[in-house]
């Protein structure tokens, strides 16, 4: 009996042990899992100059002059941005816009370069080094407002930002827009002109923000905003498409003869 | 096999034992849940309790405040609403009574530029002039995502600040005691804002006319400036 109540004993120990190993090897398995997920997401190349930073999968200026515009619809993967009662989402929005706009800059001679085809979501950093990397481009990121009367488009530049130089004279990534700020002011000038003529009660000059994905961007750089996600029906912003992607792309169009292009990827206007 | 009786009543324990277990073990884990949600409810409330006593001292001198809300335009500008307020002399003290009543909000909830569920937390003010205002969560997360939205929230805070409390030159904005890059995907917070960049301007406001004209200089990140400080070449062309 006494023999019986070891065995007893023993097979629970047994099994007991064989469920804490399994227990234990998914918990490796899930850690394991965990820690390589954060690697292919990294971001923030802190301190990193914009020169130093090309990204080979990206085609390189092919002639002199303004020829590249880098769009970039904004938000993506778990970040959905500005969201609307009816079920309307910035990051899907913005990437019918970002097809539009880009067949209207190609029929402008443009070559398009997008930050994101997909439900992808880049860091900033990762979409200003695409702009970054490359010569003679504008950038251009394309957001949907959650407020705003529906119906009308923004654009915005950043605020005067003190140029800093370093030793080495190249531009400083956390400063990267500050040569460009009047540059980026003319070619928004040019866009939100057209907007107004096609979008009533949009304003008639360019915005200032202090807007993340511009700040790090060492090219003439505008953020286009369109209100908004409030509207009932999804086909009021649809509709607006068109408008926007030409508008966009007549504005590039008339601003790239007043753009001297820089000798190298990230050096001063 | 016969058993013999002692055995049965020791299998018939184990038995109710199994039995008790599997009811308990789901009401002990609504507990466990329960505890955990409460503790984090308690923390956001003591850490408002803490930072909450802020209130208004009818002792204090009454003065025109100047509290930035939504113009009404729906043009994404801030203007002046003049408000009687009793203000502390204090500069900390002030900043957070005026940030609380621009937070409470205008009589006309339309032109509310904050969440109504945000709040401040902490305030502080650096010798060199750098306030660095912590808010709730909820700031960042009640308000409606957008470059217009949040940029008008930041200039409401920084206009009010800049009219209100001179001492202020910089702003930085924390949610809940951290910095983070955006304010809700869009607007750039991991800079501090220059407030009071024009010195005394007081003047400027009495119209409470639309102040949006002067907003392009306020607004600008300012960390830049702070660093620059060391190389004189750069630094000399900054005001």
């Amino acid at each position: 009996m006494l023999l019986d109540v070891g065995l007893f004993v023993r097979n629970i120990i047994s099994r007991r042990l064989s469920v804490a190993f399994f227990v234990l090897a998914v918990c490796v398995f899930a850690v394991a899992a965990a820690s390589q997920a954060p690697q292919q997401s990294s971001a923030a190349p802190a301190g990193q100059q914009s020169p130093a930073s090309p990204n080979a999968a990206l085609p390189a200026a092919v002639a002199a002059g303004l020829n590249i515009v880098v769009l970039d619809p904004a938000h993506g993967g778990t970040d959905l941005g500005a969201r609307g009662t009816g079920g309307i989402h910035e990051s899907d929005i913005v990437l019918e816009f970002a097809a539009q706009v880009r067949t209207a800059l190609e029929a402008q001679g443009f070559q398009v370069v997008q930050t994101r085809q997909g439900n992808a979501n880049p860091s900033f950093d990762d979409r200003s080094a695409m702009a970054n990397a490359q010569r003679g481009a504008i950038f251009i990121t394309v957001h949907i407002a959650s407020t705003g009367t529906p119906g009308t488009a923004r654009v915005y530049v950043m605020n005067d930002m003190a140029a800093g130089v370093d030793a080495t004279g190249l531009i400083p990534w956390d400063r990267a827009q500050a040569p460009f700020v009047s540059l980026s002011r003319k070619l928004g000038d040019q866009v939100q002109g057209l907007l107004a003529q096609r979008f009533k009660g949009s304003p008639a000059n360019v915005q200032t923000a202090s807007v993340r994905q511009l700040r790090t961007t060492a090219a003439p750089a505008i953020a286009v905003e369109i209100s908004s996600v409030t509207v009932e029906d999804r086909a009021q912003l649809d509709h607006m498409a068109p408008g926007v992607a030409d508008a966009i792309a007549r504005g590039a169009a008339a601003f790239r003869p007043t753009y001297v292009v820089p000798a190298n990827p990230g050096e001063r206007p | 096999m016969i058993l013999p009786r002692w055995r049965w009543w020791f299998l018939a324990a184990l038995f109710l034992a199994v039995v008790i277990a599997a009811i308990y073990l789901p009401i002990l884990r609504r507990n466990i849940k329960q505890a955990a949600k409460l503790q984090q409810r308690t923390e956001e409330q003591a850490r408002r309790e803490l930072t909450q006593p802020t209130v208004i001292n009818p002792a204090d001198p009454k003065v025109k405040a100047k509290l930035y809300w939504a113009s009404g335009a729906d043009d994404g500008t801030v203007s002046a609403v003049t408000v009687d307020l009793p203000l502390s002399n204090e500069p900390v003290l002030r900043a957070k009574q005026v940030l609380n009543t621009l937070l409470a909000g205008p009589v006309d909830t339309e032109l509310r530029t904050l969440p109504p569920d945000a709040a401040l937390l902490a305030f502080y003010l650096l010798p060199d002039g750098t306030a660095i205002a912590d808010f709730s969560e909820a700031l960042a997360t009640s308000i409606p995502s957008g470059i217009e939205s949040e940029q008008m929230a930041v200039d409401s805070i920084a206009k009010t600040l800049e009219a209100n409390v001179p001492q202020v030159r910089r702003l930085k904005i924390l949610i809940h005691g951290q910095e983070t890059e955006t304010l809700a995907g869009h607007l750039d917070l991991s800079q501090a804002f220059v407030v009071n960049a024009v010195a005394p301007r007081a003047a400027a406001d009495v119209s409470g006319a639309p102040a949006s004209t002067s907003a392009a200089q306020q607004l600008t990140p300012a960390d830049t400036a702070v660093k620059l400080a060391a190389i004189p070449n750069s630094a000399s062309t900054k005001p």
